[in-house]
C-alpha cells in the first residue's frame, strides 16, 4: 500500500494553518475602503409595514447608505428562490410565495430583513440601525406546526390558502389499507421531530467588492457551494451575469447544511457594494444566526405498522405535517418529501408503504436541510416505530429488526419507495454492533445500576440513508432545477507538482487531504507535491458543492476520472519518448514503463515533456492538465446499527449517555481517521437533538432560544467517547467503492438515544429533546402507573 | 478614544480604541491577529479564548482598555521556528479539529487546563474543563484525546 494513499490515516494537510491561527475565514478578510453593514430585522413575527423612515439613520455619524426593499425592487433584483418543485395533490406545483431579500410591505418572521444600514464602522452601523423607524401593523402569527393549516388560522401568504405549501401523498394507499385490514397487529406512534438550529460555529458572513473597471462583483461568502451561489445569484436574482460574478467560499467554519442556501444578506451585500461603489462587509452575530439561518427538522407525525403473527412488517402508513417556516429556503421543499418519504423503508423489507406529507407555512424562520436533511426524520420515525412494534409483539428489539431486514442476497434492492439500495449487509452490522456494545451483558449492568438507584436503558437504531447526492436524471425527474454532477481538474505543473481543483467545498471534512490521497494513490505523486484547491469560482471550473455526503462519492470520482485521462495521455507521451508502441506502455506507482523492459520514465518527466514538447508525439496536444465531470447512476446507501446505553437518574431526570457504539457501512474508507471524526461529530449532533437541542418560539413568534444561554448545544461533558467500527460492503454503482459518511451519526443517533431512554424508564415514548424535566415527568408517571 | 498598550505574543503593541472596543476586536481589527475567533455574543462558545497574564480569558468578554499593560498570548504566539507547540501537534496527531473555527480557543483553553491540572489528565477532568468551549464538528472525542496527549507531551519536554 502507498503509505499516503487510499486507506491510510494521513494527518490533515489543512491543519497547519488552522492550528497556528492562519485560517482564512470570511470575517478575517478585510479590504481597503470597506464599509460595514448591519441589517434591520423585524421584531414581529407577522406584520404589515406601513412606512419606513430612514432619515434618522441617514443623519447618524459615519452612515454611508440605508437601503430598503423599495431600492432593491427599483434595481430589478429578483426574489430568493426555491430550486425544487414538489407537485401537490391537486396537480399544481407547490405554493411559492415571493421571498424578497428585503421586505416589501410585509414581514413574516422575527428576524426577517427590513433594511440594510451601511456605515464606516460596524459600531456606527449598529447604532444607526436602531434609528431606522419602521411603522408596523402587527398581525396575528401562526407558529405551531401541527395546527398551522387548521381552519380559522391567519393566512400568511395570499398564494397559500390554509398556509399549505403542498399536500404530497406518496405510495400505494389502497394496498396499504388492505394490508392493515388483514393484519395480525397494528402498532401506532405519534411523534414530533424537534426543530433544530444548525449552528455551525462560524456565523454567516459576506464581503462584497465591486470593480468598476471590470464591472465585476466579488463576493466572499460563508458558503458550502460557491458555484451554486453564483448560478442562483446570476440566473435568478439578476445580481450580475455569471462571468461578472466571482463567488469565493474561503475557509468556512462548519456548515452542516446551513451554508448551502442563498440568503438575503448575501444577495443584498452583493447588490449594495455595486450601488455604493465601495466594499461592504456583513458579519452576522450568533443571535442573527439563531434568528435567520435556515432551521432544521420540525415535523409532527403519526406512524403505523401492520404486522403478521411473527412480527413481519406487512405495511407502513405515515402522516407528517412539516413546517417550512415563513418562506421557502433554497432546497426546503425537497427535505420533507423526497429526502424523507423515499427513506421510509429503512433497512426493512416492508412491501407496502404509504405516506402523506403536508408542508405548511408559519411565521418562523425558513426551515431547510440540516445535517441529514429528511433522513434523520425518516430514520427517527421508523426506528422508534420498530421499537414500539417489538414491544407490542413481545420481541427483543434486535430480534424484530433481524426478522425484517432486507436479506443480504436481495441487493441491489428495490424498495417500494423509489430508492434502489446499492449494497448492504444489515445483519452483519447489527451483530458487530451488539458485540461492540456487549448487548448480552446489558441486563447485568442494568442490575448493577439499579443498586445505585439509577435506571439503565439500551437502544438500537438500524439506519439507512441516501448519500452521494445525486444522479442528475433522478433529481431532474423529481423537480430539481439543477444537475448534481461534480467536476474536477487535475493539473500538473511543468516541475511535476500537482494542483487538484474540485467543485466540492471543504468546511471541516478534510478534502484537502482525502482528495490528495486519491491522487497520490492513483498517480504515484508524493502527497506533499499535491495541492487541493476549492471554493473559488474563478479557480475551479464548476461544481455543485458539498452537502448530502456527496463530495467523495461524486467529486472524488470526478478527480479519479481526470487522473484516468492524464494516464491515457501520459502513455502516448511516454511511448514516443521511450520509442515503444503505446499499447506496450504500462503505468504503475507513478512510472510509465515499456512492458517486459526496464525502460521507464516517471510521471513528472512526462509532465515536463508535455510542457516542453521539443520531441513530442504527433497529434497530441501539449500540456498535462485534464478535467472531468462525473454524474453518478445512483445514490449511495450508507447504513449501520448504532447502540446507545444510558443511565437515568429518576430523582433529577438527568440522562447520562454511558456507552455509544456505532458500526457503519461506508464502503471503502480513504482516510479512516477522517471518517471516524465525521462519525463522532455526527453522533454528537444526533445526541444533541435527542437530549438537548430544541428550538422554541412563543405563541407570538418570539424566538425564546436565541442564544447559547437558552439553546443547549452539546458540550464535552454531555458526551462519552464513542466506540466505532465498520461493516463495509462494496457498492457496485460507485467507481471508488465509497458511500459517504458525513451525516450517518446525526441520522443514527436520535432514535438510539430515545429508544434507550424509553427502555430505561419503561415507557412507550418520550419526545425529543429528552431534557431532565421531560424525563423526570416521564419517570414520575411511569412510577405512578407501576405503583 | 483612548490609547492602550500591551504585550502581545512577546511584542509591545499599542493602539487607539473606543471605550466599548472589546479585546477580541482590538486583536482582530487593530492588530490583524485573526486567529482568535468570535462564535457567539453571550460568552458561551470559547472560540475567543486567549491568555491574559498567563490565565485563560474569553476575549469577547473583556474590554481592550482593561488589558492595558497586560501580557497577552494568542494562538499566533504558540508555534516557533522549531515547529508547532506540543499541544498544537497533539491536536493535529489526534485529528482534534475539523473546520478549525473552535480550534484556537480549544488549544488556548487546553493550555490553561494543563497549567491548572498538570500533565496527567483523565477523560472526565478534560470534559468538565472544556465546558466553556463549544465545537460543532468533532463530537469532542478527538479533542479530549488531543488535550490528554498534548498535556503529556508538554510534561515530557
Ligand atoms: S466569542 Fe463566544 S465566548 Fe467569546
Ligand atoms: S472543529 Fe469545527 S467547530 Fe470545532
Amino acid at each position: 500500500m502507498n503509505e499516503n494513499g487510499i486507506g491510510a490515516s494521513v494527518r490533515r494537510k489543512e491543519d497547519q494553518r488552522f492550528l497556528i491561527g492562519k485560517g482564512n475565514y470570511t470575517d478575517d478578510i478585510n479590504v481597503a475602503g470597506q464599509t460595514h453593514a448591519v441589517f434591520v430585522r423585524s421584531p414581529h413575527a407577522h406584520a404589515e409595514i406601513k412606512g419606513i423612515d430612514c432619515s434618522g439613520a441617514l443623519a447618524a455619524p459615519g452612515v454611508v447608505a440605508v437601503l430598503t426593499g423599495d431600492d432593491l425592487a427599483a434595481d430589478g433584483i429578483g426574489p430568493l428562490i426555491c430550486g425544487v418543485t414538489v407537485t401537490s395533490d391537486d396537480g399544481e406545483p407547490h405554493r411559492a410565495p415571493a421571498h424578497p431579500a428585503l421586505a416589501q410591505g410585509k414581514v413574516n418572521y422575527v428576524g426577517d430583513h427590513v433594511a440594510i444600514v451601511i456605515a464606516e464602522t460596524r459600531a456606527q452601523a449598529r447604532d444607526a440601525a436602531e434609528l431606522v423607524d419602521v411603522d408596523y401593523n402587527v398581525l396575528p402569527a401562526v407558529i405551531d406546526t401541527g395546527s398551522a393549516a387548521d381552519s380559522g388560522q391567519q393566512q400568511i401568504h395570499e398564494v397559500a390558502p390554509d398556509n399549505v405549501c403542498y399536500n404530497w401523498p406518496f405510495g400505494d394507499k389502497d394496498g396499504v389499507e388492505a394490508a392493515f385490514a388483514g393484519a395480525h397487529k397494528v402498532s401506532k406512534l405519534d411523534l414530533v421531530n424537534n426543530r433544530m438550529v444548525t449552528n455551525p460555529m462560524e456565523p454567516r458572513a459576506a464581503l462584497g467588492e465591486y470593480n468598476p473597471g471590470t464591472d465585476e462583483i466579488t463576493l466572499h461568502l460563508t458558503t458550502q457551494n460557491p458555484h451554486v451561489h453564483r448560478l442562483v445569484l446570476s440566473a435568478f436574482n439578476q445580481l450580475a451575469p455569471e462571468h461578472k460574478l466571482r463567488v469565493v467560499g474561503p475557509d468556512v467554519g462548519g456548515g452542516f447544511g446551513a451554508k448551502i442556501f442563498v440568503y438575503a444578506e448575501e444577495l443584498v451585500v452583493g447588490w449594495a457594494c455595486r450601488k455604493i461603489k465601495r466594499p461592504v462587509k456583513w458579519n452576522g452575530d450568533r443571535t442573527e444566526a439563531f434568528l435567520a439561518d435556515a432551521h432544521g427538522r420540525d415535523h409532527v407525525s403519526t406512524a403505523e405498522m401492520a404486522m403478521d403473527e411473527n412480527g413481519k412488517f406487512l405495511a407502513m402508513r405515515v402522516q407528517t405535517q412539516a413546517n417550512l417556516g415563513a418562506y421557502l429556503s433554497t432546497f426546503s421543499t425537497m427535505v420533507p418529501s423526497y429526502l424523507y418519504a423515499f427513506l421510509l423503508a429503512g433497512q426493512y423489507s416492508t412491501p407496502l408503504i404509504y405516506s402523506e406529507v403536508k408542508a405548511v407555512f408559519t411565521n418562523t424562520a425558513p426551515v431547510d436541510a440540516c445535517r441529514g436533511a429528511g433522513r434523520p426524520e425518516a430514520t427517527y420515525l421508523v426506528e422508534r416505530l420498530v421499537d414500539i412494534c417489538a414491544a407490542d409483539m413481545g420481541l427483543d428489539p434486535a430480534e424484530i429488526r433481524r426478522r425484517n431486514f432486507i436479506p443480504v442476497d436481495a441487493f441491489p434492492y428495490q424498495t417500494p419507495v423509489v430508492q434502489c439500495y446499492d449494497s448492504g449487509d444489515y445483519p452483519a452490522a447489527l451483530d458487530k454492533a451488539m458485540e461492540l456494545a456487549d448487548y448480552s451483558g446489558f441486563s447485568a449492568r442494568a442490575e448493577e445500576a439499579k443498586s445505585r438507584g439509577k435506571l439503565r436503558g439500551i437502544g438500537l437504531s438500524s439506519y439507512v440513508e441516501a448519500c452521494g447526492i445525486a444522479p442528475s436524471a433522478a433529481v431532474g425527474q423529481l423537480g430539481a432545477g439543477v444537475g448534481l454532477w461534480e467536476s474536477a481538474q487535475v493539473r500538473f505543473n511543468p516541475t511535476g507538482n500537482v494542483q487538484v481543483f474540485t467543485g466540492t467545498h471543504s468546511h471541516g471534512q478534510g478534502h484537502e487531504t482525502t482528495f490528495a490521497q486519491l491522487v497520490c494513490d492513483q498517480l504515484g505523486v508524493p502527497i506533499e507535491n499535491i495541492e487541493v484547491i476549492h471554493g473559488d469560482t474563478a479557480k475551479t471550473q464548476f461544481g455543485m458543492g458539498t452537502y448530502g455526503s456527496r463530495s467523495l462519492a461524486v467529486g472524488g470520482v470526478a478527480i479519479a476520472r481526470a487522473c484516468d485521462k492524464l494516464i491515457a495521455k501520459g502513455k502516448k507521451i511516454a511511448a514516443h519518448a521511450l520509442e515503444a508502441a503505446e499499447g506496450d506502455i504500462e503505468f504503475a506507482d507513478g512510472n510509465f514503463s515499456v512492458a517486459g523492459t526496464d525502460k521507464a520514465m516517471n510521471i513528472a518527466e512526462v509532465a515536463f515533456t508535455a510542457y516542453v514538447p521539443h520531441s513530442y508525439p504527433e497529434g497530441v496536444e501539449p500540456g498535462f492538465d485534464e478535467n472531468a465531470f462525473f454524474d453518478p447512476t445512483n445514490f449511495s446507501f450508507p447504513a449501520g446499527t448504532h447502540i446507545c446505553e444510558v443511565e437515568v437518574d429518576p430523582d433529577t431526570g438527568v440522562v447520562e449517555v454511558v456507552k455509544y457504539s456505532a458500526v457503519d457501512d461506508f464502503g471503502r474508507l480513504i482516510n479512516p481517521m477522517i471518517v471516524e471524526g465525521q462519525v463522532h461529530g455526527g453522533i454528537a449532533h444526533g445526541v444533541g437533538q435527542a437530549l438537548l437541542e430544541g428550538c422554541s418560539y412563543d405563541s407570538e413568534g418570539q424566538l425564546i432560544t436565541a442564544s447559547y444561554m437558552d439553546y443547549a448545544m452539546p458540550r464535552a461533558d454531555n458526551l462519552p467517547s464513542f466506540d466505532i467500527d465498520y461493516a463495509p460492503t462494496n457498492p457496485p454503482d460507485n467507481p471508488l467503492g465509497v458511500k459517504g459518511c458525513g451525516e450517518a451519526g446525526a441520522i443514527g443517533a436520535p432514535p438510539a438515544v430515545i429508544n434507550a431512554i424509553s427502555n430505561a424508564l419503561g415507557v412507550r415514548h418520550i419526545d425529543m429533546p429528552a431534557t431532565p424535566e421531560t424525563v423526570w415527568r416521564a419517570a414520575q408517571q411511569a412510577a405512578a402507573v407501576s405503583a | 478614544m483612548s490609547t492602550v498598550s500591551m504585550t502581545v505574543n512577546g511584542e509591545a503593541v499599542c493602539g487607539e480604541v473606543e471605550s466599548r472596543t472589546l479585546l477580541v476586536q482590538f486583536l482582530r481589527e487593530n492588530l490583524g491577529l485573526t486567529g482568535t475567533h468570535v462564535g457567539c455574543d453571550t460568552s458561551q462558545c470559547g472560540a475567543c479564548v486567549i491568555h491574559v497574564n498567563g490565565k485563560s480569558v474569553k476575549s469577547c468578554t473583556m474590554l481592550a482598555i482593561q488589558a492595558d499593560g497586560a501580557d497577552v498570548t494568542t494562538i499566533e504566539g504558540l508555534a516557533n521556528e522549531a515547529g508547532l507547540h506540543p499541544m498544537q501537534q497533539a491536536f493535529m496527531d489526534n485529528h482534534g479539529l475539523q473546520c478549525g473555527f473552535c480550534t484556537p480557543g480549544m488549544v488556548m483553553s487546553a493550555l490553561d487546563i494543563v497549567n491548572r491540572n498538570g500533565h496527567e489528565l483523565d477523560e472526565s477532568t478534560v470534559r468538565k474543563e472544556l465546558e466553556g468551549n463549544i465545537c460543532r464538528c468533532t463530537g469532542y472525542h478527538n479533542i479530549v484525546k488531543a488535550v490528554q496527549a498534548g498535556a503529556k507531551a508538554m510534561g515530557g519536554s
